[in-house]
């Protein structure tokens, strides 16, 4: 399928990617990956006028290991974040879920920052974001911001970057000492997840001392499931220990309905895989 | 990979030998004649604007800004054609009264379902015709439609108002009036007053080919011939019907299937498309090329399957089968396809299947419905068929409280029973279910795996067991033409083959059968490196166009091989018996004492000799023939064959249930299929594993679901779940072979047989672990949602067709881009 024409600019920097969106404003869009993207064009879906592609800016693909925090450049593809040892160390939630987006061939062209910024609910990337707790760097006319991620899904295919800004980083914390476990279900395997469970936990003798649970596709946004981290903690990393609290795991949810499922269908696994992400996340 | 091992000087046989295909080092690579890679002087380029609603009435098109959008050259619409657009033929009216909707390329004043072309614009450029298809603005009055297969049956919505009703035929074949067997109600009446009826409904839900190389069309208007090359499975029967209906004569048509990405049924299809392409190039005199997206593939290429079944089985009290009665409703789809009708049809035969039923009543009524046209889908019928009986063995096997292998047996024919007459009328040549049964359950670990089922079972594990049986036939080798003829198919069913040695000695040979994917080119060289003792690589095989391969019925129905195979057998034996008086003129020898064997042509009971090369270029030279022999040695021949062949095996699968998610998986899978004799072992693996996956596709992912208002859902692969290799497993596939009696080769066909045995396997296996909860049946695909609900509910859950949205990965909707969105509701996703 052939989308519609497009005048294509690919700036050096930042400053001038800024500059050509300020100059284009609705009419431009921002490639990276182009693995939401293209297919959006081809699809005709969306028709824009100029095409902004990061692809030059060498800057966005960095990933700086900082003492306490990570940084990951906005244009990291996927692989790269693969092949990052201390991200495998020290970030091991990211990586699990990251390891089971797609295929090889999206993966070293996809980015982590296209995939947030595109804000599919069914995305993978972004449940880890929030039960990690990262920041988001975003860059605009007005300088430079930092959002947490909790502030930063705003609605289906919305996020807090505005049409003018960048996304220009990912900031996390080092979650050395956590267990964690990305609970996807799927299909087939090459497919978005029907719903997915990051589970971060710190155990301390046996019992769970702090959790975040990030949730896919069980609303327009990526979600924590707040009612079962609060009622985790004090909980035995046990079966029977965690149960009432991962029983809690679609409360206040909104899941959609598609040929994979029906909304009570997600509200259900998702509390059976909060059950088995959590356990696997405490027992390693 | 390289395409050929060694080269030796005497060659070693080549039959059943693992030769790697010749043809894939182009095919997977892509460097070579796809459709879409030709490009033509001067070509133009077709887009096609389709219909959004499955049915409405066309009030208006404008296609005035289209036609002035830059570099558009032409904007046609149905009232553009006349006559020398011909028609799209249905080849198998099934009965004299068949109800056939009339089916022109493009629809004038109605369309019949969503994704139906209703204009079509052409360009400079492929991208110039798109951004034009976009203006072309028809304006439709929506009428109701029908969708739902009973609902249509019924005639409550007609999906051609003018037609009166949606009913295009009943099909019937009744043992009693065949004088194959006996009257069907009496056996049912007299099992329920003292055996056992069982009775039950099945779903067989609508499915795609998804064949990988989307369709595509390159039509030249100019030179002695029109050429049409297209992304067919059916280059000859493409040939015959743009003859037959748009006026120019065969003479001075040449079609060519070119190197062609899969099929699977779903390109033995004549096509708006292509009958667009020709016509549009003959009106403008340029040539015109179309390829589809994936998008439009899945919409508009023909689907498969979509049928209702009734079954009603009755056996006396020990498990002794005496009746079959089958009632079916087969979804057409808007109009009636080139096959289209006869494809239950081919199940027909095949629902008795490996028992012995004393009788037998099968019944069909087609329906047209406003969604897409359906025809043949891997297996075509057989895997209805195979479904139906294999499923209710099962169901009969629980009522009576029997292990449902040894019921199977108790009904089978016996090793000792061949040549035997089904009470459908076909003679099975040969086969042994008593022996692929055995090396089957062997090879699986059937004792094993029942007794790990009882230990799960016992223990409440949340992962279940389920062991399910498919003890499967099929028949194959499309077709004795006469057969075909009594069932008023419209065309025969023999294959055509010829060999040409070149004055090197090198071998051309052409057969009429149109490969796609499956490895002719190999097979076929390995049967005539033995047969003419030449080296495998000194054999081209060339295929697929009609201006060389003259004579053909193109390749499906498993045909290729066991009709075309030996055809080209007995071309290359006239080949050595036209060698022969030249050999023995040349070695001075009489013609009855020359022998051939091993390429070399020598006198008995001397060594004296010339290879096939020397006596080819010696008749090429003609310096020296014998007085009266023609100087050549081309032969060819055409062969009917005087039955179909019946695979069979026996198919065993293990699914594992996670009954807390309905999560499937499938543990094993062991088959032992009975294909005859085996030319290429590699070929024969690549077939079987691929046609396992397809039939595992139909039990667990595919389904092609429309929404209440026409529209098709599953409209792109994020919705529509083909399979990979990540998601099966290595299966285990073992053979014994029992050689076939109606052909030399002793070949059966091996494309379909993965397709048709494994879906009732697969679903038996999901059955057998979670019937312990109530349910009876769960319907295809066997989703986790199903499972669970099935799980949750009973049988009560699992009967719900598919519903909702699709996935919103790419819905124009809701993109948070804030610009201007274009979404044209014909154009889902595709990518
Ligand atoms: C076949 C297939 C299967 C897939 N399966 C999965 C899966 O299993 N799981 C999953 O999570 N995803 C899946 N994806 C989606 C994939 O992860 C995408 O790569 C990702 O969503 C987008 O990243 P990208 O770099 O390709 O971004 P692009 O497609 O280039 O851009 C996405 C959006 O973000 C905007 N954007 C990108 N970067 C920036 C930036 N720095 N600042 C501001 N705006 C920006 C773009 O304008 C665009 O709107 C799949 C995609 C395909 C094609």
């Amino acid at each position: 399928m052939i989308p519609t024409q497009f005048d294509y600019v690919a700036p050096g920097s930042v400053d001038e990617a800024l500059a050509a969106l300020a100059q284009h404003g609705d009419d431009a869009k921002v490639l990276a990956g182009g693995q939401s993207l293209l297919p959006v064009l081809r699809m005709r879906l969306n028709a824009p006028e100029v095409v902004i592609d990061l692809g030059k800016i060498d800057a966005l693909r960095e990933i700086r290991d900082e003492g306490d925090t990570i940084t990951i450049g906005a244009m990291a593809t996927y692989q790269s974040i693969l092949d990052h040892t201390g991200i495998k160390g020290s970030l091991r939630l990211l990586h699990q879920a990251i390891s089971e987006v797609a295929d090889p061939q999206i993966r070293h062209r996809g980015t982590l920052g296209g995939a947030l910024v595109h804000a599919d609910p069914a995305g993978d990337c972004g449940a880890p974001t929030l039960a990690l707790e990262a920041d988001l760097v975003i860059q605009g006319p007005s300088g430079e911001r930092t959002v947490a991620a909790t502030d930063f899904f705003e609605d289906l295919f919305t996020t807090a970057v505005g049409d003018d800004e960048l996304l220009t980083a990912i900031r996390f914390r080092k979650h050395d000492g956590w267990g964690s476990h990305y609970e996807k279900f799927v299909r087939v395997a090459h497919q978005w997840p029907i719903v997915s469970i990051a589970a971060a936990v710190k155990v301390d003798g046996g019992t769970i001392s702090e959790a975040r649970i990030g949730l896919v596709n069980m609303g327009s946004t990526a979600l924590r499931a707040s009612a079962t981290e609060a009622a985790l903690v004090g909980a035995q990393a046990t079966a029977e220990g965690v149960a009432e609290a991962c029983a809690k795991a679609a409360d206040g949810t909104n899941p959609p309905s598609d040929l994979n499922g029906d909304a009570d269908y997600r509200r259900h696994l998702a509390t059976v895989l909060t059950k088995r992400a959590v356990l696997k996340a405490a027992g390693g | 990979m390289t395409a050929t091992q060694e080269t030796s000087t005497e060659p070693a046989r080549e039959i059943g030998r693992d030769r790697r295909r010749k043809e894939d080092q182009r095919l997977i690579t892509g460097r070579t004649r796809w459709t879409d890679n030709i490009t033509l002087p001067g070509m133009l380029h077709m887009a096609m604007v389709r219909s959004p609603f499955a049915h409405a009435t066309i009030t208006a098109i404008d296609t005035t800004e289209a036609a002035a959008a830059p570099n558009v050259v032409a904007v046609y619409t149905g009232k553009d054609l006349d006559e020398s657009a011909g028609v799209l033929i249905n080849a198998w009216p099934i009965t004299p009264d068949q109800v056939t909707p009339a089916h022109p390329p493009l629809p004038t004043d109605r369309v019949s379902f969503a994704g139906e072309v209703v204009a079509v614009v052409v360009a400079r450029s492929a991208a110039e015709a798109r951004d034009a298809a976009e203006l072309v603005d028809v304006d439709y009055e929506e009428l109701p439609a029908a969708l739902d297969l009973k609902e249509a049956a019924a005639d409550t919505v007609l999906a051609h108002p003018d037609l009166g009703t949606n009913k295009s035929a009943l099909w019937v074949f009744d043992s009693q009036e065949a004088g194959t067997g006996g009257d069907v109600e009496e056996a049912i009446a007299k099992a329920r007053e003292s055996g056992v009826v069982v009775e039950r409904e099945f779903r067989q839900q609508r499915l795609i080919p998804a064949f990988m190389e989307p369709r595509s069309v390159v039509v030249d208007p100019t030179g002695e011939q029109m050429t049409m090359w297209s992304a067919t499975q059916i280059p000859h029967i493409v040939r015959f019907a743009l003859a037959a209906t748009t006026g120019v004569p065969e003479s001075k048509i040449r079609v060519i299937a070119p190197d062609v990405g899969g099929g699977f049924g779903g390109k033995l299809q004549v096509t708006p498309e292509e009958w667009m392409a020709w016509w549009v190039a003959r009106q403008l005199m340029k040539p015109v090329k179309y390829t589809e997206t994936r998008s439009e593939s899945l919409m508009a290429a023909h689907h498969g399957r979509d049928q209702w079944q009734k079954i009603t089985l009755a056996a006396e009290k020990d498990g002794t089968v005496t009746g079959l009665k089958v009632e079916l409703l087969a979804d057409l789809g808007s109009h009636v396809a080139i096959v289209g009708g006869g494809v239950p049809v081919l199940g027909a035969f095949m629902f008795n299947s490996i028992y012995k039923f004393p009788a037998y009543h099968f019944a069909c009524q087609t329906v047209l419905t406003n969604k897409a046209w359906t025809d043949a889908y891997r297996g075509a019928g057989r895997p209805e068929a195979t479904f139906a009986i294999e499923r209710i063995m099962d169901e009969l096997a629980l009522e009576l409280g029997r292990e449902p292998l040894e019921l199977r047996e108790q009904n089978w024919i016996r090793h000792d029973e061949f040549p035997f007459t089904t009470v459908a009328g076909l003679e099975y040549d040969s086969g042994n279910y008593e022996e692929a049964t055995r090396k089957a359950k062997e090879s699986f670990g059937y004792d094993a795996l029942r007794a790990e089922q009882q230990q799960r079972r016992e223990s409440g594990d949340p992962v279940q067991l389920g062991i399910g049986i498919s003890t499967f036939t099929e028949m194959c080798g499309l077709a004795p033409s006469r057969v075909l003829g009594s069932l008023d198919y419209g065309a025969g069913g023999w294959e055509h083959a010829s060999v040409r040695m070149l004055a090197t000695g090198k071998v051309e040979i052409v057969t009429g059968a149109s490969a796609h994917g499956q490895g002719h080119e190999t097979a076929f060289s390995q049967i005539v490196a033995d047969r003419l003792g030449v080296p495998f690589e000194d054999v081209e095989v060339l295929h697929g166009d009609t201006q060389i391969a003259s004579k053909g019925l193109d390749t499906y129905g498993s045909r290729s091989l066991v009709v075309g195979g030996e055809a080209l057998v007995k071309a290359t034996d006239k080949v050595i018996e036209k060698a022969k008086p030249i050999a023995a003129h040349l070695l001075e020898a009489d013609v009855s004492d020359i022998e051939f064997s091993a390429g070399r042509f020598s006198v008995k009971g001397t060594d004296q000799g010339l290879a096939m090369a020397e006596v080819a270029l010696a008749t090429f030279a003609a310096h020296n023939l014998p007085d009266g022999v023609e100087p050549s040695l081309d032969s060819d021949a055409t062969y009917d064959p005087i039955n179909f062949n019946y695979p069979h095996g026996t198919h065993l699968c293990a699914m594992e249930v996670d009954t807390e998610t309905g999560q499937v998986k499938m543990r094993k899978y062991t088959c032992v299929d009975d294909i005859g004799n085996v030319i290429n072992p590699l070929i024969v693996a690549g077939q079987m594993h691929g046609g396992l996956a397809q039939g595992i596709a139909q039990a667990l992912f595919e389904e092609a679901v429309y929404d209440d208002a026409g529209t098709l859902v599953s409209a792109s692969f994020v919705d529509y779940l083909v399979p990979t290799a990540a998601d099966l497993i290595s299966f285990d596939v073992g053979h014994n072979s029992t050689p076939s009696l109606t052909n030399t080769l002793g070949t059966k066909g091996v494309g379909e047989a993965g397709t048709i045995a494994s879906t009732p396997a697969v679903v038996n296996a999901v059955l057998d672990a979670i019937r312990q909860f109530g349910v009876t049946d769960i319907t295809m695909p066997c989703t986790p949602e199903r499972v669970w609900r099935a799980i949750q509910d009973g049988t009560a859950g699992a009967k719900d067709p598919t519903t909702g949205a699709a996935a919103a990965h790419f819905d124009p909707a809701t993109d948070g881009a804030g610009q201007s969105n274009i979404a044209d509701g014909t154009e889902g996703a595709g990518q």
